[in-house]
């Protein structure tokens, strides 16, 4: 049934009735999960993933701390009910582990963690829903998720996937599109514009690299902006909850507050 | 660049915007699939000037195509009209709206373009070349995407009732739309708006509308009220007859569980062999109909005709060379082959790859292909009482004893393709056709599918399984460009099982090791080589063959004897001196069994070393050879035979011409010249003898390719070919040979002699050419012997058409069996004969070089004149008749390849002379079969046979071969006749065949009817 479908048909539109260079509804919910630091649920159209961000805290034992900088840990797990087929997945499973492997890589130059020494910052990613772009989703959560838990970054890390169709590039596959094209993923930090991962498991004609490579960058910015609108909503529900909370406090101290 | 945007999707929509549906998988898991959809806004409506849809984004080069009015000729609708059809109209009604007089603006809703798609990849095809052509006014609208028209699944709405509503709704959706977007403009000019009218055959559907104020109508209904003119007869005629109650457009039946088998099973092995052994069943081999794919017959001894099998289940699942069992009916059932032609491709053309194959079963388009083949079966059951005479006995297959699949060289049908898209690395389940006609198509699954159109590719065939209507098999790999000369030969050389890999090293260390330097020694008394053999080098021999023959393997002399008598010596290449028993070379040569002669290649039997220098009998130089060596008195009576080992030293290699020339050039009095006379003259006498006993002069459609230079091997033309005086001393004298050496090694080794046998054919083969010969041209064949037949053919003259014999005996040579070698302790004395040559025994001898079993000949007859005792294997009667199977079927396929060579070539030179010329060549043509919607004819010119086929029926007189045209002025044409036809070489679209199109010129235009 899957090959039933048009990925790109001749009038532009995508099987799901986007355009080409549409990206798919993006959910953010930041709101506070029991024990963790910080974390955040992160939806790209059907695809979920849950974050939880623990630490820096002591490391668990002495062979995995580092003595100038944070030991950063990504265990990932994909939920079995997560795509149509329940399927359970070890958690050993070459594939999680590469991309658990892959959001660590892409998180090392992005978080400071010069700043906590012998210490260890435990990132748990778990997929819900899969539709699609799960890498990308991760690594999107995760920048929220660490924010969300006042770890330092240097920067955003935002990542998008692009494929072509034939000639035409379209950015956010869907699982049918995965499925059927050429695709890569790429994690961008929007500020300075550089790269922290690039990932293809599908050859990709190396003339539309350049193409793809350059439009994912764009996107990356677009996906950026509705980050920081999230973040920026997420502070001023915080800082509306705590004038309720503390009822004598002024504006300027919670601003204040806030900012340090 | 268009700007990146996150497209929102707000969450109380999602049950709009969220897909959900179940499938089941091969396993039979049931698993939920959700998928998004986003709704939006500007989707546009494709009405030219329409200002509600201004500015909505179009993909590049594409632009609004309905008119802002509509189409205006239809009386009913004055104000203008859209035409909105429903997925059945598109269904059924494609080729009225495939048609250039079928006008009216169309509104394609993506509800129906999905369906059309998911019911018929094909039709899919079509309808997108539909929506894309210059001609047509077809807009595509995406009422799914838009948010106004996206309807949702209700809770107990079959999914064809959910398109039905959102064909609906879309359509109302239009309505309005169009009344706002011209209401305000035209509202000053009182215009009232032009109607979208819904188009459905389905009853209910239109009663449903109805009550919603939507304008709607049966296609019939619509054809109909159109204005009276000229092109309406013609529109009512594409009009395809569809039943009122049309069966639901979608599998509204809940998934059932198991495919529905489509085949029969095949009974245990144990019932089959028991049933053999009583005469209950019967055992044969598949030949399936190259001109009817739901026909094939079966041979067996029981019964003198060919069982006949009709339809796909009683075909159940035998391919081409299987060996079946076949159940026959009682004789009240028996049928008669149909008289019609019946293309798989273009019966089968809508068929989807994917179907069956299909994780959710849907069985509608099964339906269809069956009822549409259920009715060609009926059409023939019809004819069936009819002709009584014809009838051959009928059954059905119901085992399987061995199956013969080999790989079959295919073309990926381009229409079965769900995405041509090269990067597209999806499986796809794919048609693969096989070049073979006699073959079924071939479902595969594969990822490449794209890169492989307008390929040749190699396919195996896995399985076959009864719920499956088409055996299912393999990619194995790529021949190349479809129509490249390497692509073809490969593929050429593979279908008919050609051996054509180079040869090992082990074989080639049998050679001498002298390699091309060898020479006969010199004559001493302990020379190996000269023991027991004669030393013939004084002779003057010569060796005469076609131009360019590099393998010469014989040669001629004569010289008159002091008695007065002549001694004529054939000398053919000594091979079996160099090829020794059960050496590596030797069991090489006898798996390739012949050497394979194509228009630009040969694939050899041998290493070339020997075939084309050791052995070859080329001139001036000493070679070894096998001679036979007659004393006859000057009336060619033999009065005795020797055969010898020897040394011989040719004098000259002529063509047949230059031999020709020499021999009729008075000046030229030289002994050579003067032994070929001599020669020439036996020969005469020796044919003249053997025409008198009763020898056929068969013909058969021999041409001759022009290549343009040895480099390029580009054909510039055909000619046939031409037959000398010389031709036929050189074969007089091999056939002297051979009858002789088979006398000869029949008497030594009486068990074990490999001999050529010629099966009488029987009667019943001729009852179709009698029969045809007597009703349209009063003419007697006379069967009861070959000297009778012999003479009856000469009989059958036409004075006005000197080609109208030649014809005959080509149609007579179809009707025989083919000649076989044989091991003579395997078969009854009686049973010898060469019906052909009119010879009671016969073998072949005088072509070591290139056949296999005159090696074998070589060898039995060496050790019969003592030269070498016989080698142990060729005592075995088992052996030897396992060696000749081999052989037979090389030999049969090695003629096969070498014909569709020519074939294919006669075709390429078609093509060029098609390129040359601005006219399509026309050739005369005569008339070989008449089907109930074609014709059978031949172009003897060409050497090539086709098929002129009409698109509607014509009036068909089966029991006088002939059928009439329907003009002005009946035209008839009857078999034999003598026709006109455009030969045109086209290629096929979907398989990428290029293959040979004729339509009649003369007496009629074909290519309107």
């Amino acid at each position: 049934m899957g090959s039933r479908v048009e990925v790109l048909n001749d009038h532009g539109y995508r099987s799901d009735g986007r355009r080409q260079f549409e990206l798919r509804d993006i959910g953010i919910d930041l709101s506070q999960q029991n024990f963790a630091d910080g974390s955040a649920i992160i939806s790209h159209g059907l695809t979920q993933v849950l974050v939880s961000v623990l630490g820096p805290r002591e490391a668990k034992s002495r062979s995995q701390t580092i003595h100038d900088r944070a030991n950063i840990n990504v265990e990932l797990n994909v939920a079995a009910f997560s795509t149509g087929e329940r399927r359970r997945r070890s958690k050993n499973d070459k594939r999680i582990l590469e991309m658990a492997a892959a959001i660590r890589s892409t998180f090392e130059p992005v978080i400071q963690t010069n700043l906590f020494p012998r210490s260890q910052i435990d990132i748990y990613v778990q997929v819900l829903q899969q539709d699609g772009g799960v890498l990308q989703t991760c690594i999107n959560g995760t920048t929220l998720a660490l924010i969300n838990a006042g770890i330092p970054l240097n920067d955003f890390a935002c990542a998008i996937t692009c494929g072509a169709h034939s000639t035409s590039p379209l950015l956010d596959l869907s699982l049918l599109e995965e499925n059927d094209l050429p695709h890569m993923t790429i994690a961008m930090l929007p500020k300075t514009g550089r790269v922290t991962l690039v990932t293809m498991e599908t050859r990709l004609h190396v003339d539309r690299f350049e193409e793809l490579l350059g439009l994912a960058l764009e996107a990356g910015n677009v996906l950026h902006e509705e980050m920081k609108l999230a973040i920026d909503k997420r502070s001023r529900t915080l800082v509306a909850a705590m004038k309720i909370t503390w009822p004598g406090v002024g504006e300027d101290l919670v601003e204040k507050d806030f900012d340090h | 660049m268009q700007a990146i945007t996150i497209r929102k999707r707000p969450t109380e929509e999602a049950i709009v915007t969220h897909r959900k549906f179940f499938k089941k998988t091969v396993r039979g898991m049931v698993i939920k699939v959700l998928r998004e959809r986003y709704l939006r806004d500007d989707v546009g409506c494709g009405i030219q000037g329409c200002r509600l849809c201004k500015g909505f984004p179009l993909m590049n080069g594409e632009f609004t195509t309905l008119p802002p009015d509509g189409d205006v000729d239809h009386p009913a609708f004055p104000t203008g009209h859209f035409l909105l059809p429903d997925t059945n109209v598109f269904l059924s009604q494609m080729d009225l709206l495939e048609s250039a007089l079928f006008k009216p603006p169309v509104i394609l809703l993506q509800t129906v373009l999905e369906e059309v798609r998911h019911r018929s990849l094909p039709l899919f095809n079509r309808l997108k070349a539909l929506t894309k052509s210059d001609e047509k006014r077809v807009w595509v609208f995406y009422n799914e995407y838009r948010s106004e028209t996206a309807v949702i699944r209700e809770d107990n709405e079959t999914p064809n009732d959910r398109n039905d509503r959102g064909i609906r709704t879309a359509t109302s959706w239009y309505s309005a739309h169009l009344s706002l977007s011209q209401g305000h403009i035209r509202s000053s000019s009182q215009k009232k708006k032009p109607s979208v009218i819904l188009l459905t055959e389905d009853a209910a559907n239109r009663k449903k509308a109805e009550t919603q104020g939507i304008v709607t109508m049966s296609v019939r209904h619509y054809v109909e009220g159109m204005k009276e003119d000229e092109k309406k007869p013609q529109l009512l005629d594409l009009l395809a007859a569809v039943s009122e109650e049309i069966e639901p457009t979608r599998a509204s039946a809940a998934v059932t569980g198991a495919k529905s088998a489509l085949y029969p099973d095949y009974l245990p092995t144990a019932t089959l062999l028991a049933g053999i052994k009583s005469g209950d069943l019967h055992q044969g081999h598949f030949n399936a109909n190259q001109y009817n794919y739901l026909e094939g017959e079966v041979s067996t001894p029981a019964f003198s005709k060919p069982i006949l099998l009709q339809g796909r289940e009683n075909m159940n699942r035998a391919v081409q060379s299987d060996i079946v069992v076949v159940e026959v009916f009682p004789e009240t059932e028996w049928s008669a082959p149909a008289d019609e032609v019946v293309d798989q491709d273009s019966t089968l053309r809508n068929d989807d790859a994917e179907s069956s194959a299909d994780e959710r079963d849907e069985d509608e388009t099964n339906d269809e292909v069956l009822n549409r083949e259920r009715r060609l079966f009926a059409k023939e059951q019809k004819a069936k009482h009819r002709k009584a005479k014809e009838r051959q006995p009928t059954g059905k297959v119901v085992g399987i004893i061995k199956r013969n699949w080999r790989a079959y060289v295919c073309h990926i049908d381009s229409t079965s393709l769900t995405s041509s898209n090269l990067t597209s690395l999806s499986l796809q389940t794919v048609f693969a056709t096989p070049v073979s006609r006699l073959l079924p198509r071939i479902r595969l699954r594969t990822r490449q599918a794209p890169s492989l159109l307008g390929q040749k590719i190699l396919v195996t065939v896995d399985r076959w399984e009864v719920t499956s209507r088409y055996p299912e098999g393999h990619f194995v790999r790529a021949l190349g460009k479809a129509e490249s000369k390497e692509a073809e030969q490969e593929s050429l050389l593979l279908e008919f099982e050609v051996p054509y890999r180079p040869f090992g090293r082990a074989v080639l260390d049998c050679l001498p090791k002298e390699g091309d330097s060898w020479v006969v020694p010199p004559k001493t008394s302990g020379s190996n080589e000269w023991q027991g053999r004669e030393d013939l080098r004084n002779l003057i021999i010569c060796s005469i063959d076609p131009p360019n023959c590099q393998d010469i393997d014989d040669a001629l002399h004569a010289r008159p004897l002091p008695n007065g008598n002549i001694e004529a010596g054939v000398h053919i290449a000594d091979v079996s001196n160099f090829v020794l028993p059960e050496t590596p070379m030797d069991n090489e040569a006898a798996s390739r069994g012949t050497t394979v002669y194509l228009v630009d290649k040969r694939i050899d039997m041998l290493p070339s070393l020997l075939g084309t220098n050791l052995c070859s009998l080329r001139p001036f130089v000493e070679r070894l050879a096998f001679s036979a060596i007659w004393e006859m008195t000057p009336d060619a009576d033999i009065i005795n035979v020797r055969f010898t080992k020897s040394v011989i030293a040719s004098k000259a290699a002529f063509t047949y011409e230059e031999a020709q020339m020499r021999k009729d050039d008075p000046h030229m009095q030289d002994e050579l010249t003067q032994s070929i006379r001599l020669l020439n003259q036996l020969a005469q006498k020796l044919k003249a003898r053997r025409m008198a006993a009763g020898a056929l002069n068969l013909a058969s459609p021999e041409v001759k390719i022009h290549l343009d230079s040895s480099e390029s091997s580009d054909p510039i033309d055909v000619e046939q070919k031409e037959l000398r005086e010389t031709n036929s001393l050189v074969e007089e004298f091999m056939l002297l040979a051979n009858v002789s050496v088979a006398q000869k090694i029949q008497e030594a080794f009486p068990q074990t002699a490999v001999l050529r046998r010629h099966m009488p054919p029987p009667k019943t083969n001729f009852e179709k050419l009698q029969d045809l010969l007597l009703k349209r041209k009063g003419l007697k064949l006379e069967i009861s012997s070959s000297g009778a037949l012999a003479a009856s053919l000469d009989q059958c003259l036409d004075p006005k058409e000197p080609a109208f014999n030649t014809l005959v005996r080509i149609m007579a040579t179809r009707c025989m069996l083919s000649a076989e070698y044989f091991c003579s302790g395997m078969v009854s004395r009686d049973t010898f004969g060469h019906y052909g040559l009119a010879s009671s025994i016969y073998t072949h001898f005088t072509s070591p070089i290139r056949r296999y079993a005159d090696v074998l000949a070589h060898r039995q007859l060496a050790a019969a004149i003592g030269y070498t005792p016989l080698h142990a294997s060729l005592h075995s009667k088992q052996y030897v008749a396992r060696v000749v199977d081999v052989v037979n079927r090389r030999h049969r396929m090695a003629q096969m390849a070498g014909r569709a060579s020519v074939e294919f070539y006669v075709g390429l030179a078609l093509k060029h002379r098609n390129e040359r010329e601005t006219l399509p060549a026309t050739e005369e043509a005569f008339v070989i079969r008449a089907f109930r919607n074609g014709l059978g004819v031949f172009v003897s010119k060409l050497g090539l046979e086709g098929l002129v086929m009409f698109k509607r029926d014509i009036q068909f007189d089966a029991e006088n071969y002939m059928i009439t045209v329907p003009g002005a002025q009946d035209t008839t044409i009857a078999v034999f006749d003598k026709v006109v036809v455009r030969i045109e070489v086209e290629k096929d679209k979907n398989t990428q065949r290029g293959r040979v199109k004729m339509t009649l010129v003369h007496p009629v235009d074909s290519s309107s009817i």
